[in-house]
């Protein structure tokens, strides 16, 4: 019997010539990635277990970027971020994506120059997930852990990619290894295209919504088909970035040529590791769940209060009333993700306060570059109404300290490009959250209700 | 090591995630820095709406909850990888929470801190007890007594996570069992 996707690197990176679903292995980590929320606390346990002068396993397998609460007043949340500079310059880490250029600084956010206007340094990149591929650190075949859920991402290049806690990451900094049970595999098939105005994010919400919230819970998620070989990178992002909304404790495409162009492209032009090695899944491999799923046949999807799991279409919901539209995150905030939302709004006004947050810097710099018609896709959105910041970031989508930009402070409806809606996510506990692709996002802006974007789509 | 668990239930839903069990606002709180853990405990479950749980796990003012025992229903521990939930929780005086099924980086992160044994039920039990009513754990029999009645309700065992629980966490066990060299 053959392995997935999963089980083939679990098995060459525990050094076994095959490891089954259920068995727990010693994994070797390739990249080990923390930001400001769950890294000084994963420092504090590497310090207190390995001692105060212990250095970390390899300093090119770190990164840190700084990402959460950034451009925020509050004191604690600056500290942390200090703590993470002095960390990175005590080790000498290469890959530490400082907020500010001087690494004996302090960071200081200025609220009285406002929330839209840049604030950060050369070197600051943004959002975890979208930075990682971004700066050449993801590659087919590898095994990426990271202090946070959405890791999972990583998984579009073809590598085990998955969330840990504190303590394992301390861990994992210390030795470069990790103890982990092999999960079964769950196969979902994709065929046919997407008809215009349906995204990857309609896709995985619609599979959330067929298998459930826990559906997925301590599998492996792999996207396989010629609908998935079809999909481009940032599909395939956001698709894999929700597994965990499944409960899925990875999911992954298999790689392909678009993955090793994009991947051989960023590592050269960041100067890191080049050498990787993708692996294929056997034909006769086993899977504990396998479905077809005709992507033609597809609609745009929304997932309403209280979970991921609450599938509706958004031609359905034309009767909910909303009172905030937002588009950002490592899920929704994307340059595609910008750009699907430009060809809604163009020439036309939102209805409803609309937040835009780019995951990463690159992000801005391509919104100001890309032009749809003779505006820039920056353009369109700032004339359509949308308050557009330039400090990337994750904020809103997790609520975050209560002067995070875009954060929703009352029991208000809100629809998001993120990627999580239990109770509370954006702010305010009483507030509701529905999760949409960024076409239905900024249709539903448009005119203030959940709106297909297939009436406005050109 | 034997292990029994006595006291007041407070009973929550199916999939309380990460968020409730403690709102993105206090992650910037420290769980290795002891004043901030203490701090963290203060706000464990917060995030729960006052309109589905009018009794809050911690009373206004408190510092720690009066519920050493948790019961919930599916998918409890899901969302982010925040090892501050379980932190939260055990900070608060919590010791166990048992529900009919976790997500799995919250199952994983309560072993690696030793802070809460998550425990798996066999029934929805979240139905049967309500927020106040006494309960006894007992970890060796793998059961949950509802003192007023006297019913038995059978958990699953926690298995080879147990020990680990029992010694403090990873790091803990590790040096206790010698898998590592103790500091």
């Amino acid at each position: 019997m053959g392995m997935t996707l999963t089980e083939k690197i679990l098995a060459r990176a525990s050094g076994k010539a095959r490891v089954y679903a259920g068995e727990n292995v010693w994994v070797r980590v390739d990249i080990l990635m923390t930001y400001d929320v769950c890294g000084p606390g994963t420092i504090g346990v590497f310090k207190r277990e390995f001692g105060k002068s212990a250095k970390v396993w390899d300093p090119k397998k770190i990164v840190i970027t700084p990402d959460h609460y950034i451009f925020t007043t509050d004191a604690l949340c600056n500290r942390n971020v200090d703590t993470l500079r002095e960390f990175a310059r005590e080790q000498g880490l290469p890959y530490f994506y400082d907020i500010i250029d001087d690494p004996r600084g302090h960071w200081k956010y200025d609220a009285s120059r406002g929330p839209l206007v840049r604030q950060h340094g050369s070197h600051y990149v943004g959002v975890c997930h979208t930075a990682l591929p971004l700066k050449g650190h993801t590659r087919p075949g590898e095994v990426l852990l990271g202090t946070d859920s959405h890791t999972c991402t990583a998984g579009a290049f073809g590598e085990f990619a998955t969330g840990i806690g504190n303590t394992d990451a301390g861990f994992v900094m210390g030795t470069g290894k990790i103890l982990l049970k092999v999960p079964e595999t769950m196969l979902f098939w994709f065929e046919g295209a997407l008809q215009p105005g349906v995204m990857g994010k309609d896709v995985i919400l619609h599979v959330i919504g067929e298998i459930g919230f826990d559906g997925a819970t301590y599998r492996a998620m792999e996207f396989r088909g010629p609908g998935a070989s079809a999909m481009n990178m940032d599909d395939r992002m956001t698709i894999a970035n929700m597994a965990i909304e499944a409960g899925g404790k990875n999911g992954i495409f298999e790689a392909d040529q678009k993955t090793f162009d994009y991947v051989n492209e960023r590592v050269a032009a960041n100067g890191t590791k080049k050498e990787y090695e993708a692996v294929t899944p056997d034909a006769d491999a086993s899977y504990v769940y396998n479905k077809k799923f005709d992507l033609s046949k597809l609609e745009p999807t929304v997932a309403c209060h209280p979970d991921p799991g609450q599938r509706k279409l958004a031609r359905e919901l034309g009767h909910v009333a909303l009172d905030r539209a937002y588009i950002g995150s490592c899920t929704g905030g994307k340059t595609s993700d910008f750009i699907a939302f430009a060809r809604v709004v163009k020439g036309r006004q939102v209805k409803i306060d609309t937040f835009g947050v780019p995951a990463t810097t690159q992000v801005v710099q391509d919104l100001r570059a890309v032009k749809l018609g003779d505006k820039s896709v920056w353009q369109i959105l700032v004339d359509a109404g949308v308050r557009m910041t330039e400090n990337a970031g994750c904020a809103a989508c997790l609520g975050g300290p209560e002067d995070t930009f875009g954060r929703v402070n009352t029991p208000m409806k809100c629809i998001s490009a993120t990627n999580r809606n239990f109770p509370g996510r954006m702010g305010n506990r009483e507030s509701q959250v529905l999760l949409a692709s960024p076409a239905t996002v900024a249709a539903s802006a448009l005119t203030g209700k959940v709106t297909d974007p297939r009436e406005f789509w050109s | 090591m034997s292990k029994i668990i006595r006291g007041k239930v407070y009973v929550v839903r199916d999939n309380i995630d990460t968020d409730q069990i403690i709102p993105a606002q206090y992650l910037s709180l420290l769980p290795n820095v002891p004043e901030e853990y203490e701090k963290l405990g203060s706000h464990a479950m917060a995030g729960l709406p006052d309109s589905s749980y009018p009794e809050r796990f911690i009373k206004p003012g408190a510092m720690d909850a009066e519920y050493p025992i948790i019961i919930g229903g599916r998918n409890f521990g899901c969302g982010s990888s925040r090892e501050h939930a379980p932190v939260a929780l055990g900070a608060a005086n919590c010791e166990a929470v048992v529900a009919e099924g976790f997500a799995r980086i919250f199952f994983r992160n309560c072993v690696a801190t030793g802070e809460i044994y998550p425990i798996e039920s066999t029934q929805r039990l979240c139905e049967i007890f309500k927020t106040g009513d006494e309960a006894e754990l007992d970890l060796d029999k793998n059961e949950m007594v509802a003192v007023e009645t006297g019913q038995r309700y059978a958990l699953k065992p926690l298995g080879d996570a147990r020990a680990v629980i029992d010694a403090g966490g990873l790091f803990a066990y590790a040096k206790k069992t010698g898998m590592i060299a103790a500091g």
